[in-house]
């Protein structure tokens, strides 16, 4: 199984029935494909719609109708759509029960930096810091390293998205979650042994004696 | 309202103006304006909008033709002509939080002096900002936004100007509509009064200066 569908996997375990969850671009959206059966979740694009669906079958795209990408999506039963003032208004204000998004670095506290690379990479942070302050729950999916350089930090060196600690951290390699203000390790995927994450993390990372492993729901 | 024909509406626009523009990722841009923008060569442009989208559509369009001076927008990323024009100082551009930029523009449309947002708050994007706290919790003054003109691209318009939107195409067209000295419409249909129910209408008819003419004299 490749590193993002891991990823994806795990990520899926943490939905619940009800909720209203946004997913952001790259890994994030794929979680939509393994939404555990009999949980009903509804999903939000910022750029106005919740009940964001599969991606259209080929000929039946409507150009009015795209996730936060751009990219056509169908919209599913039920699904309802609005402004943009509405949309963040849902993000800012505790409405969303949980965001997935990318990651670029995360620090020892579980603070993320995933909008800009000064003088290399400057896209501007969309939605990111809105979503990161003001969802109820934060998931960051992302590679445990970059071309093997670690990506959980003590400090990262990268521009924050928001001071607000993000809640869990799901790379191919394990599950972090910061109890405390501190990175702990709460899970490693199939296979991993606490060593090999250790090993791959520049963050101070707390690993208790029993490591459970990680479902994903297979 | 008034109706207009498109080369008449945008010829109102003078060089330097600052354009507030619907759309995201440009779903819900109104092409033919930003067409004839590019057409009159219009310069020195301010363009307030979620994003400059792509080469080739929406606002992209008035980027590659180098019509745009500064840009007030949350994201660039798929946009690199934006982002050169950054990195060479040729284009003026501010990045503001999706949530806040809206906010911004609510405020200046809704006759706010700012808002108070959590977003933010301890990040580049608090630099040079006022920090308030309320109740123990810190959050950034944020100033309004208004512009010269807000182009919106509807879904619908009657004979009136009532506005409905389609799906995701409403994203930034309603609040921009609140905050310009002069609202400039594009709607894809224009039907008759009564067509769009009183509860369906988003955007009062009053607000709306401007229909863009379409069909046959």
């Amino acid at each position: 199984m490749d590193a993002q569908t891991i990823i994806a996997k795990r990520i899926a375990q943490e939905l619940r029935d009800g909720m209203l969850v946004n997913l952001g671009i790259g890994i994030p959206t794929l979680v939509a494909n393994y939404v555990p059966a009999g949980i009903h979740v509804f999903f939000q694009s910022e750029n106005g719609l919740i009940g964001t669906g599969a991606v259209p079958e080929p000929g039946m795209a409507h150009k009015d109708l795209t996730d936060a990408g751009g990219r056509p999506v169908t919209a599913l039963p039920g699904a309802c759509t609005f402004d943009s003032a509405l949309s963040f208004g849902l993000i800012r204000g505790g409405h969303l029960d949980m965001t997935v998004l990318g990651g670029l670095q995360v620090d020892a506290h579980g603070r993320l930096a995933n909008w800009m690379i000064p003088g290399k990479m400057v896209p501007g942070m969309g939605g990111a810091m809105d979503l990161v302050t003001g969802a109820k729950r934060v998931v960051v999916a992302m590679q445990h390293t970059a071309k093997g350089s670690p990506k959980i930090v003590n400090q990262c060196s990268l521009p924050l998205t928001s001071l607000r600690p993000v809640d869990l951290l799901v790379t191919e390699l394990a599950v972090i979650g910061f109890p405390e203000g501190r990175a702990t390790l709460l899970e490693t995927a199939p296979g991993v042994t606490v060593e090999d994450v250790l090993k791959n993390t520049a963050a101070e990372l707390a690993a208790p004696k029993e490591v459970a492993q990680m479902s994903l729901g297979d | 309202m008034q109706t207009i024909a498109l080369s008449e509406a945008v010829a109102m626009i003078p060089d330097g103006a600052s354009l507030m523009v619907g759309g995201f990722m440009a779903v819900g841009t109104p092409e033919p304006l930003m067409d004839e923008l590019v057409r009159q060569g219009k310069r020195r442009l301010t363009v307030i909008a979620n994003d400059t989208a792509m080469p080739g559509a929406g606002i992209g369009k008035l980027v590659s033709a180098g019509l745009v001076a500064r840009v007030i927008a949350s994201h660039i990323g798929l946009n690199p002509e934006t982002q050169k024009g950054m990195l060479t100082g040729k284009i003026d551009v501010e990045l503001v939080p999706q949530g806040t930029l809206i906010e911004r523009i609510r405020a200046g449309g809704f006759g706010l002096g700012g808002v108070l947002t959590p977003t933010g708050v301890g990040t580049l994007a608090a630099e040079g900002k006022t920090t308030v706290d309320v109740d123990g919790k810190t959050f950034l003054l944020e100033k309004p936004i208004r512009a010269d003109f807000a182009l919106l691209k509807a879904h619908a318009a009657d004979y009136l100007g009532n506005l409905t939107y389609a799906l995701t195409a409403r994203n930034f067209n309603p609040v921009i509509a609140m905050a310009a000295e002069k609202v400039i419409v594009y709607a894809e249909n224009i039907v008759p009064v009564g067509v769009i129910p009183p509860d369906q209408v988003v955007t009062p008819a009053p607000l709306v200066d401007y229909l863009v003419a379409q069909g046959g004299s």
